[in-house]
């Protein structure tokens, strides 16, 4: 019972970090379509600027705005400069955003090295909780905490604001949302650069944890693209959904049976296909 | 121009030196695989962003079976390219009914899943590491002192047949539906096509084509690591056809050519291979997004 409540405490985590990730990529997808190989690579960038600032400054909360600002200024320029031309056409973007990828993953070779590092704790949440006889550290449920509050706060944006209709007016119907007079191009750029934000902030909240490494961005990356499968791409809810799901089979698969823990994966995949090619919240 | 590549092919290892055959070997095999995914991204429109997973699984089989079994080279040849084969048929079920993005995500994940198996199951894989120690295909047939020519014009043979049929296919009345497919599914359909079976068909030719790749590749580099069937793999794979020129076939083969000599000339100057190798994406898709072999024509899409 200690052994199972540990582990879905874990898939929570696992479950809290994937949807930071994948929520600004379903979202992506949802207005313009983009399928974003360089979606791992924000989360990467963002330890990576986060690391650098928390050396120089000390200050853990400093590194999380700089990281966000830095990707999500990184996402705009990508957005407006590169991508935007292409319009509605899948293809040619996510060839330019695989270039971005690799571009991003040597550049951040050529100036951080190849050392892996993880960032550190912050002091008050260094140890960890205890609820009888299960131990768990705090920090963990801090990210679990942060990551719920990040879902009610896109959550209360889609459905109770403004841009929230507006984005899911271009979600629904690109071409009678911009008839309706609304701005796609500048709505495209926001919902990419937040996206980016978020996948940084993602690797802000991760980074003490799970590290910093040239080759976590192609290790994340399917993880996300399998809870954005799996939740329905463009749906903020089949994103909730899908990391939890995703979250859950990745950690008690890493568990129980540690060699096939990618193939652990394919299984949901593959049901929600089967019966839901759009996944379990998307619309064809 | 199909000609003059055709004669550079041939003509090549009797002028050149041991390390541009090599590469010239490199790029004849590439260019099997980068045609294989041309049926289905060119000819189909299906963009499979998992192709080299095949490719790598038919790699994999012939190191396994060749170093841990010490099969014989019938038995590995064979066995990997019914492997590749088969594991396409499995994967074809599942992602034939959807098209798109959602395809591309689909292979994406499938290609990561089997590249995090080649990573994680060690006992058999090697994990990080690999494999090494497979025999070269000529020394592993019992023709050990046949040198590297012999096997390029071995590649060169099974390019030319995997070329001639895949050429053949795409003009019969198969081809032309898939291109259909292509066009405009949902009038295929109400002409009474099973558009189900044709992308499965077509996903399926283009696993074996990939798995024969796949074994020439293992035996060529005697070697086989998960970088084979890694997300950038499967990417350079389709920036050569991209790049080429998709629904040429002859296109693939310019892109694999360009891709592997960029790759290793640029790869002796700098160790920043990835920088140049991402901003070539991006000038790629900006100057020619319908690919150097269609830039002379005047519609978009090539007439084959």
């Amino acid at each position: 019972m200690t052994y199972l409540l540990t582990q879905t405490l874990n898939g929570l985590f696992s479950a809290a970090l994937l949807f930071l990730i994948a929520s600004g990529l379903t979202l992506a997808f949802g207005v313009m379509r983009i399928v974003n190989i360089a979606h791992g690579s924000f989360y990467m960038l963002g330890v990576y600027v986060a690391y650098t600032v928390i050396l120089r400054t000390g200050s853990l909360l400093l590194g999380a705005l700089a990281a966000m600002a830095v990707v999500g200024a990184i996402g705009l320029l990508m957005q407006r400069v590169f991508l935007r031309r292409f319009g509605a056409d899948p293809l040619p973007q996510m060839m330019m955003t695989m270039g971005f990828a690799l571009l991003f993953r040597d550049a951040a070779l050529m100036i951080w090295g190849g050392d892996p590092f993880t960032l550190p704790y912050p002091g008050w949440l260094r140890g960890s909780m205890e609820a009888g006889e299960v131990v768990f550290p705090s920090y963990r449920l801090f990210v679990i905490l942060v990551a719920a509050l990040v879902g009610v706060g896109l959550w209360a944006v889609n459905e109770k604001t403004l841009i929230g209709a507006r984005l899911r007016a271009t979600v629904d119907d690109p071409e009678m949302a911009a008839a309706t007079g609304i701005n796609v191009a500048r709505l495209s750029g926001l919902v990419f650069a937040a996206g980016a934000a978020l996948a940084a902030f993602g690797g802000v909240m991760g980074g003490p944890i799970l590290g910093g490494y040239a080759g976590i961005d192609f290790d994340l990356l399917p993880l996300a693209f399998v809870v954005v499968i799996v939740g329905g791409m463009g749906s903020l809810k089949g994103a909730l959904v899908g990391s939890i799901v995703v979250g859950m089979i990745d950690n008690f698969g890493k568990a129980l049976v540690p060699e096939l823990s990618y193939f652990t994966l394919f299984a949901p995949m593959v049901l929600v296909l089967a019966f839901k090619p759009t996944g379990l919240y998307g619309r064809a | 121009m199909a000609s003059v590549l055709a004669l550079l092919l041939v003509a090549g290892p009797l002028v050149l030196g041991s390390y541009w055959v090599g590469l010239l070997t490199q790029v004849v095999i590439l260019a099997i695989l980068a045609m294989s995914l041309d049926v289905l991204l060119g000819y189909t429109g299906l963009p499979s962003l998992g192709h080299a997973a095949f490719f790598g699984v038919a790699a994999y089989a012939v190191a396994v079976l060749s170093t841990t079994y010490h099969a014989g080279v019938w038995t590995c040849v064979a066995a990997a390219v019914l492997i590749g084969t088969g594991l396409a048929a499995a994967f074809g079920l599942i992602v034939s009914h959807v098209r798109d993005v959602y395809f591309l995500m689909i292979t994406l994940a499938l290609g990561m899943i089997l590249w995090g198996l080649s990573f994680r199951w060690i006992p058999v894989t090697g994990g990080d590491n690999g494999i090494s120690g497979i025999p070269t295909l000529l020394g592993h047939a019992g023709l050990g002192a046949a040198g590297p020519a012999a096997f390029y014009y071995v590649a060169l043979l099974v390019l030319a047949a995997c070329g001639a049929l895949l050429a053949r296919l795409v003009r019969s009345p198969f081809g032309l539906t898939l291109r259909g497919i292509r066009e405009n599914e949902s009038r295929m359909k109400s002409l009474g096509v099973n558009t189900w079976l044709h992308c499965y068909l077509s996903y399926v030719i283009a696993g074996a084509c990939a798995s024969v790749a796949g074994v020439l590749w293992a035996y060529y580099n005697g070697f086989v690591s998960p970088t084979y069937l890694d997300l950038t793999a499967s990417s350079e794979l389709f920036l050569m056809v991209t790049l080429g020129g998709p629904a040429t076939l002859v296109g693939p083969v310019l892109g694999a050519g360009i891709i592997v000599l960029l790759k290793n000339v640029m790869s002796a100057y700098t160790a920043r291979w990835l920088l140049i190798l991402g901003i070539v994406y991006i000038a790629a898709i900006f100057a020619a997004p319908q690919g150097i072999w269609n830039l002379g024509r005047r519609s978009g899409r090539a007439r084959a």
